[in-house]
């Protein structure tokens, strides 16, 4: 088993190897922190004043 | 009889809606970072989307993917800005174009923005599919459906993003800055952020933030 292998079913056996870099480039975002803009919007949201 | 062994919410329960929509906003910053490159802009785009898709949360279906569907809402949200035309002229062709004569002339391991600026130069359409499927861990069935084309488009859209990102690395076109990657960022960025004061002093939508 390669470690390294995307989870995705159905891709190509072999990945060129910059794949992985994208799939961390992806996963580096994903791993932020939320801005606390989000948590704001989020509060909004349950607001029956908004919208 | 209540028929909860099946259904494992209401159809509109607001605060599980909530809680799943919650749950996707890191892969949709993910997404919209990688559409559109600037992270502020990024932002906009997902924030855009939550209220979509909050908006629009009776007609999505408990149990079906929340990430898919909040996809399909922030892409139609990226396409309407694009044609409004207001980030691509700004980052994909003008910076694009411009990191691109300056060829990678370092050895060493390719960095995370050395890889974000070569897929920022890829058409949109192709970007979009490879990130869906490279990164964000669809079928090419899911992005097919997240982008209402063909299976068969998909799979020629990533196949040609891939050829394209590793014909640019194995001949070391990677769009890479001669200095440090942070540092060429943060100039790009620097320099983006004037770009886009100058060019869009009346636009609402980037203005009236504070």
């Amino acid at each position: 088993m390669n470690p390294g292998n995307p989870r995705r079913k159905g891709g190509k056996p072999q990945s060129p190897e910059w794949a992985d870099g994208l799939k961390r480039l992806y996963d580096s975002v994903v791993d932020e922190p939320l801005p606390d803009s989000f948590a704001k919007l989020l509060d909004q949201l349950d607001d029956p004043s908004h919208g | 009889m209540a028929d909860e062994d099946k259904s494992p919410r209401p159809a509109s329960d607001p605060v599980a809606f909530k809680r799943d929509l919650t749950g996707v906003i890191p892969h949709l910053r993910a997404f919209a970072r990688g559409l559109c490159g600037r992270p502020d802009l990024a932002d906009d785009l997902v924030q855009e989307t939550l209220l979509k898709a909050w908006a629009a949360q009776e007609r999505f279906e408990p149990g079906t993917s929340m990430r898919a569907w909040t996809f399909v809402i922030l892409r139609n949200a990226y396409l309407t800005d694009m044609r409004r035309n207001r980030f691509r002229a700004d980052y994909d062709e003008t910076v694009a174009e411009r990191i691109l004569v300056a060829p990678a002339a370092q050895e060493g391991p390719m960095h995370l923005s050395d890889m974000h600026r070569a897929l920022l130069t890829l058409p949109p359409e192709r970007r979009e599919a490879l990130l869906l499927v490279g990164a964000g861990g669809f079928s090419y069935e899911e992005a097919a459906q997240i982008c209402g084309c063909a299976v068969g488009t998909i799979k020629s859209r990533v196949g040609r993003a891939r050829a394209a990102l590793s014909q640019m690395i194995e001949s070391g076109q990677i769009p890479r800055r001669s200095t440090a990657d942070a540092v060429a960022h943060s100039a790009i960025m620097g320099e983006l952020d004037r770009t886009v004061l100058t060019g869009h002093q009346n636009d609402p939508v980037l203005t009236d933030k504070d």
